[in-house]
Parts: C-alpha cells; structure tokens; sequence
C-alpha cells in the first residue's frame, strides 16, 4: 500500500527554483583564505609535534609509518645508579627524529602507535615551503609544535579513564 | 528624430551619425556579454552554489575576470583541424556575432535612441536572430569533428524546433499592439491603461503572461543553455560544434552565446515589459532615462533566465523536441487564438 501523501508537494521545478534562490540570499560559505582564515577543529590533523622527554627511541612510530617518513637516530648513555651501590642504568638518547613532511600523509599511526605519548597533533597547517627540503622538520622544530598542541576535550560523563589516576 | 539629434548634439549628417551608431552597435555586444557573463555567470551562478565566484581580480569582487579571460583567448595559438574546411572553419564564428550584432539594431533604447526604426522590426529581430543556426552548422561541419557535427545537427533540430514557439509567443504581443514596428509596441504598452487605469501604462506581460513565459522558455532554448544545452553537452559532446575552436574564435562564441542572451533579454522586455518606457516620463528625459530603464528590465529578465540555466539539469534530445511539438507550440496557437478573439471582441 501507497504512503499517504498528507500534503499536496510543489511541483519539483518550482521547488529547485526556490533551493537556489533561497542559496543565493543566503551568505556563501566559502572562506577567502589568505584574507580571513578559519578555525580549525582542535583535533585537526595539522602537523605531528614531538615532546621529546617522553621519547624512549624505540622506533615504533618509525616502523610503523607507511611512508618511511619519520627518521630516527639515538644512542645509549650510562647514568649513575638510582640508589647507593646500585647497578648503572642504561637510557636511551634521542640524537635525531626528522619527519619529512614532504612524505608524510597524515595518517597518524606514529601518533596511535607511541607507547610514551610522545607524538601529538596539532592543528596547525600553515607551514609550506617553496624548498621541499625544508619539509624536513628536525626534532627542535617538531618540538616547538608542542606549543600549539590544544589541551585535549574532557572525557564524556561515565567514559572509561585509562592509565593512572 | 531632431530632439534626439540635438539633445546628443549629433546633427552631424547621416555619414558622422552611421559611424557613431555602428560604434555603439559594435561596443554594445561584447560589453553586453562581459555585463551578462559577470553578473550571472561567475557571481549569481557562484551565490546559488554558495560560493562566491572569483574575488581578487580587479580588486572589487573579481570584476577584471572575464576581461583577463578575453586577453587570455587574444594570445592562444589559433588552431584549425588538419582536415578542416578552412574558410568556412574561420568564418562561422564571425556568421554567430554577426547575427548579434544586427538584432540591435532595431531594439529602441528611447524614443529617438534606435539605430534603424523599421515597421518590422520584431518579424526582422526574430529572423536575424535565427541567422546563428548558419554559423553553427557551419561550424560543426567544417570542424571535421564527429562530436562538433553531431553538436551542430543536434543545434540546428533544437533552434528550428524551438524558433517556432519564439514566434507564436511574440504574434500574440503583435496582435495586441497592432504592429510590428518595436517603437509601436512599446508606445502601445505605455499609452494602454489597465482597466482604465492609465497610471503604469499597460505592459503586454498582464495580458501575454503566457506569451511572456514561452517566449522565456523559447529563448532558453535557442540560447542552448541549460535545460536545453545538448549541442553544447560537455558530458556526451564534449563543446559540441566549439569543439575544435581555440583562441578568438571560440571567444567569438563565447561573446555570441552571451550577446545573444543579452539581445534576448532586451527583446522580452521591449515586447512584454514596456521597453524603456517608465510612466510619466516623455519627450528628452525619456530619451536621457531610456537606456538606463531598459537595462534594468532586460537585467531583470536575464536573471530569470540565468536562474533556470543554474537550477536546471539537462534534458533527454527526445524529451526536448516533445516540449516544443507537444507543448509550447499547441499553447502558442492557443495564445494566439485567445487573444485574437479578445482583439475582436474589445
């Protein structure tokens, strides 16, 4: 059996008259970019920043890129021990973290991929180069992402919280 | 003719005065296209998709734009197929224009303000007007192009098809002002009275509002813009019968495709809107005012219809034919049978 119609419809020629001038009056969308900008989502996927403190080189996020674009080197380091007449302990050093955002496709597995909340998006975009070796963020320029990094959203009420409390 | 001569001090004798209005003739297309190309096609198409069309060229809302893309055609390499009929190849652009070019001739701006004033004039519009179909078949053939020739039939089927309800809607305005002469109908429309009410005079678009809308429908039509642009169907034809064209001449296209709309718009709004005619104006300040009022109507009449082309997808070739053979022509006769009788009968 047929629906109801309840009410009579406009023809559908009249209607798409209607659609495009009731768009013409209203104010366009478009952003005129360079001129005025917009806002990006706070979870935009701008550019990877790196806290460097919080890596321990061990190189997941490097092998789980897809594009090969994250460079990692490091070297082992003796520290004094913890307690008096303990074993020396043995750190990691970050020497370099390059990521080549030439090759980068902002997939962010580095970033679901580290262990140590080393790696974070931030939303920032505007960073194109006319030298596409200057694509290649070192570690200090990564590190000065950090600043713009936004605090994350609080958790929904009765979400699960992970990690310490 | 004098006040108009001398109120534009240009009493100058009939050589000085031809070459003045050839001048006019010949700024008035493509600047009329660049008017109707900026307006409607880059800015009101732009806000009924909700973007703002070009913003930067110019300065004020990317009003240099088509002018940059007119140079831009001016320098492009002129190309012709190797197997092209070269002459007729090089010339149906110019046969388009042309046929622009002279429907403005006879379109009255003010009571003195018409290149030629002629007895027959809408019969003469019209008939120029249909000279374009030559330039495109001539086009489509000697592009050498199966595309540019199926493109060129599928023009020359539609503009015959759709010249017919184009005329049948104007004999009804003919029959009601009782000539031809355009100077005639638009006295007529303001010399009328509504009712006996003489305040707006009487614009033929009351009583020939189904003349009015065939006529917008037809001229949709022999436009080739949506929802009639097959000969020009980029997604089955890829440009139709411009496919080969390059450079100026495809710009001659382009200032054809939009002059012509432009001289369509001013036709509807001689013979249904009043022309240049406002009430209570006569004489010298009719002849000041007139170019002015009859571009705000033709402006009116070309946003409806550009508003059909941008809200409008295409129709099927076949369902086009039946609109003009079922539809707009039995309606057209209808008109004209009605307002015949009410000539007769008043």
């Amino acid at each position: 059996v047929a629906p109801k119609l309840h009410k009579p419809k406009l023809p559908g020629l009249i209607g798409g008259l209607g659609v495009t001038l009731k768009t013409m009056l209203k104010p366009a969308v478009t952003v005129q970019y360079p001129h005025e900008k917009e806002d990006p989502a706070p979870r935009a996927r701008g550019v990877i920043a790196l806290k460097e403190e919080n890596c321990t080189v061990c190189m997941l996020c490097a092998r789980s890129c897809p594009d090969w674009c994250i460079y990692i080197e490091g070297h082992k380091e003796k520290r004094p021990p913890r307690r008096e007449g303990g074993r020396e302990r043995t750190v990691s050093v970050l020497d370099r973290f390059d990521i080549d955002y030439a090759l980068c496709m902002y997939c962010g597995i580095c970033v679901e991929v580290c262990p140590f909340d080393a790696l974070f998006w931030s939303p920032e975009f505007e960073y194109s180069e006319s030298n596409i070796a200057r694509l290649l963020h070192d570690k200090v320029k990564l590190g000065e992402w950090m600043e713009t990094v936004p605090t994350p959203e609080p958790l929904e009420i009765g979400a699960e919280v992970k990690g310490k409390k | 003719v004098t006040a108009g001569h001398a109120l534009l001090a240009l009493d100058v004798g009939w050589g000085t005065t031809l070459a003045l209005k050839t001048i006019i003739v010949l700024a008035l297309v493509p600047a009329g296209a660049l008017i109707l190309g900026y307006t409607f096609l880059l800015k009101v198409m732009s806000h009924m998709q909700s973007r703002l069309g070009p913003m930067d060229p110019g300065g004020f809302h990317g009003w240099y734009q088509l002018v940059g893309d007119g140079l831009k055609f001016l320098q492009k390499e002129d190309i012709m197929p190797t197997k092209a009929d070269r002459r007729v190849f090089a010339i149906a652009p110019a046969v388009v224009v042309i046929s622009t070019f002279l429907v403005f001739l006879v379109i009255p701006a003010g009571p003195d303000l018409v290149v030629k004033h002629l007895d027959v004039g809408v019969f003469y519009a019209l008939a120029v007007s249909s000279l374009s179909v030559v330039g495109v078949l001539m086009a489509g053939w000697a592009s050498a192009n199966k595309f540019a020739l199926l493109g060129a039939l599928r023009a020359a089927a539609q503009l015959i098809a759709y010249e017919l309800p184009l005329l049948l809607a104007v004999v009804g305005v003919v029959i009601q002002a009782g000539t031809m002469s355009l100077q005639g109908i638009v006295l007529g429309q303001q010399n009328g009275a509504i009712f006996g009410w003489d305040g707006l005079g009487q614009p033929y678009i009351l009583t020939q509002f189904v003349g009015f809308a065939l006529f917008l429908v037809a001229a949709q039509a022999e436009l080739t813009q949506t929802p009639f642009d097959m000969p020009v169907a980029e997604s089955e034809l890829v440009a139709g019968y411009m496919v080969e064209y390059t450079g100026f001449r495809f710009l001659f296209f382009f200032i054809g495709e939009f002059g012509t709309a432009f001289a369509f718009a001013a036709l509807a709004a001689t013979l249904f809107l009043g022309g240049y005619a406002i009430p209570g104006v006569t004489g010298t300040w009719a002849n000041i005012l007139g170019p002015f009022v009859l571009f705000a109507k033709l402006m009116l009449v070309a946003f409806l219809m550009f508003w059909v082309r941008f809200t409008y997808p295409r129709l099927r070739e076949d369902q086009l034919q039946a609109v003009a053979w079922k539809f707009l022509i039995p309606i057209g006769l209808a008109n004209i049978l009605l307002t015949g009788l009410f000539k007769v009968a008043f």
